[in-house]
């Protein structure tokens, strides 16, 4: 059995042995066995994130259940599967859970649940929990690299010093996943982003990003569902509804989700926003491919 | 013809709020709703409704909204605001106050002036809105376009349709003025990101007077004041969750308490979060007012919230008739202080 370690109070005093975080990769190596040694134990390599997450309370309707501080597909998979058992849970007081790249988020409501005894009912879903698999869909969504929508696509190629038709390849190509959903209705955060193109966001933000807008920044791509103002750079604009109220969910994407981006000409792009207007441009998931199965 | 308020003058920023929807944010959809929910349940309670229902959430400025229906009860909650009812040819034919509901017949305008003791004051109809829930809820969400009329705040010609054509035929109700005067300091919990702070940092947040700044809106009460010191772990973070009343701290060091319509996640650090019970009085905070901050843990947030939640569960026992022809002297209600404190809480999400 695992051994978990919660905190009360504001901030853990961490235990170093018991948790790896961020840059100070210092974890006991056994699974529990008490007694623990309080001595760090020096290693020569990073160890995989640990699944004993740190509680920070966020006023009195949200806990904070930090697995660690980076974008980091095992920190992601372990906060989706807490997600996921929590859900199946269904405990009393809990309102709703928002996963983030190295957190989850749990809304609570005070008058039902406490904050110790919301602790004390997550603290045995920790056991034994495993990264999720990607089990979410694979989407391949429409994506048009033409310099009049992507508006920062030629000072990306620019700054990389590669072509736009490469920039293009490169970004499309690459696996995208979705750590997250946030700031905007509808808005995904995908990491997988190829190296070259990671950039500070722009110093001028715009006020204006259109809606459709596909976005670079750091190591990740934004898709803007709605006009928003945005620092990001602009490399391609979708003509898929990300965000449609006639659909339920009104969300095309969700966390846990891949996405790879299918390049379509200017002529393609219209036709498809014109389809998306008319509410008739639906997207389907990809069936998974076998290896997924296995 | 279907029963409506049609606006006149739409006011500074009027939207149509109910206790908000939660349930999306992980589809990255704000809760939204009232930002001062007490007061939304005053209203409520004063027009005979549900205590959340959807009802129009004034700032600072109110309408002018012409009944167009055979009759409308209404009441405003939140201050001491003047309530002008005029005739069809714009005579006077009385002066409300808040905190007492009123039944308006066709053709008369109800004429709402510059709120005083609260920038916040809702405006319930008896029988509500006929406006469609959007995800289970009439918050508006101005900057998604969801909810409310078409996404947004009122506009002067819009036309508000109402569920019921005429009042119901019963007295009128009052409800002693909520105790609206802000506590000497928002209570606040530390964390999560508190160690992105230094500890001068800390102590700036907890000593110092700051000022609401005019910047802010239903988003993000920004405060003007002193900076507050990042660590050396810095300004940045990635990504994570965001909760009703997180005090972000970007890297220009000044704080922004994130309100109703808050993004769902954020990438700056989080030093506190205001605690459920003293949102409400935030929220109804005018934009130049002075505030400061104090620390409590959870179990202390924990039970100001089932306090103001027993409060609330109270204030439906002290809606009275009004007497006709009695206007109600407010300020020597609150003198007497007929009702405690401070009343909130986040029942119904």
């Amino acid at each position: 059995m695992r051994e978990i370690e919660l905190r009360s109070g504001r901030r853990g005093q961490a235990n170093p042995n018991a948790t790896i975080y961020g840059k100070t990769p210092q974890r006991r190596r056994a699974p529990a066995r008490a007694p623990v040694s309080l001595t760090p134990r020096p290693i020569a390599e990073p160890m995989p994130p640990s699944p004993q997450p740190r509680f920070l309370p966020a006023g009195d309707t949200a806990l904070v259940v930090e697995f660690g501080d980076r974008v980091d597909r095992t920190l992601s998979g372990l906060v989706l599967a807490l997600a996921r058992r929590l859900e199946e849970a269904a405990i009393p007081g809990l309102v709703e859970m928002v996963p983030t790249f190295r957190s989850l988020m749990v809304h609570y409501d005070p008058l039902q649940l406490g904050e110790a005894q919301l602790k004390g009912r997550v603290a045995p879903l920790l056991d034994g929990l495993e990264a999720a698999e990607s089990a979410g869909r694979r989407w391949r969504i429409p994506a048009c690299y033409d310099a009049s929508l992507g508006l920062d696509l030629t000072d990306v190629a620019e700054r990389t010093g590669l072509s736009v038709a490469e920039v293009a390849r490169r970004h499309s190509g690459a696996l995208h996943h979705i750590y997250m959903m946030g700031f905007l209705p509808g808005l995904p955060y995908l990491g997988g982003l190829p190296p070259e193109f990671e950039l500070p966001r722009r110093e001028n933000p715009r006020i204006k990003v259109p809606s459709g807008a596909i976005a670079v920044a750091m190591s990740m791509t934004v898709v803007y569902p709605l006009e928003s103002p945005g620092g990001w750079h602009i490399l391609a604009r979708t003509p898929a509804p990300l965000w449609d109220m006639r659909r339920n969910p009104p969300a095309l994407l969700a966390a846990g989700d891949t996405v790879t981006f299918e390049p379509v000409s200017l002529r393609e792009y219209e036709a498809l926003l014109a389809q998306a207007a008319a509410g008739e441009l639906r997207l389907s998931p990809e069936p998974a491919p076998r290896e997924q199965r296995a | 013809m279907t029963a409506a308020l049609r606006v006149v003058a739409p006011g500074l920023m009027t939207t149509l709020q109910d206790l908000g929807r939660p349930g999306y944010q992980r589809l990255g959809v704000p809760i939204s709703g009232a930002l001062d929910h007490v007061s939304l349940r005053a209203a409520n309670l004063l027009a005979g409704n549900p205590p959340g229902m959807g009802a129009l959430e004034i700032f600072y400025q109110g309408p002018t909204l012409a009944v167009e229906t055979d009759s409308a009860r209404i009441a405003v909650a939140g201050g001491q605001t003047p309530i002008d009812i005029l005739s069809p040819d714009g005579s006077a034919v009385r002066r409300l106050g808040a905190w007492e509901s009123a039944r308006l017949l066709r053709g008369q305008t109800l004429k709402i002036g510059a709120l005083a003791g609260s920038a916040i004051a809702y405006l319930a109809v008896e029988g509500g809105f006929a406006i469609a829930p959007v995800m289970g809820s009439q918050s508006t969400l101005t900057r998604g376009g969801i909810g409310g009329l078409q996404g947004r705040a009122l506009r002067e010609g819009d036309m508000l349709p109402l569920r019921q054509p005429a009042a119901a035929e019963r007295e009128e109700a009052m409800l002693p003025p909520l105790d609206l005067a802000p506590p000497p300091r928002i209570r606040i919990v530390l964390g999560p990101q508190d160690d992105h702070f230094t500890p001068a940092g800390l102590r700036t947040l907890l000593e110092s007077p700051y000022t609401i700044s005019r910047a802010s809106d239903r988003m993000g009460m920004r405060l003007e004041g002193p900076v507050l010191e990042h660590s050396p772990k810095g300004a940045n973070i990635v990504s994570d969750g965001t909760a009703p009343g997180s005090i972000q701290v970007p890297g220009n060091g000044l704080p922004i308490v994130l309100l109703a319509d808050r993004q769902t996640t954020g990438g700056y650090p989080k030093i506190a979060t205001v605690i459920s019970a003293d949102l409400p009085t935030l929220g109804r905070m005018a934009p130049g007012a002075k505030l400061s901050f104090s620390t409590v843990d959870v179990a202390a947030a924990e039970s100001a919230a089932r306090r103001l939640a027993a409060d609330i569960a109270a204030m439906a026992g002290q809606i009275a008739p009004a007497r006709r022809g009695l206007s109600i002297d407010h300020a020597k209600l609150m003198a007497e202080n007929l009702i405690s404190g401070t009343v909130d809480a986040r029942e119904g999400t």
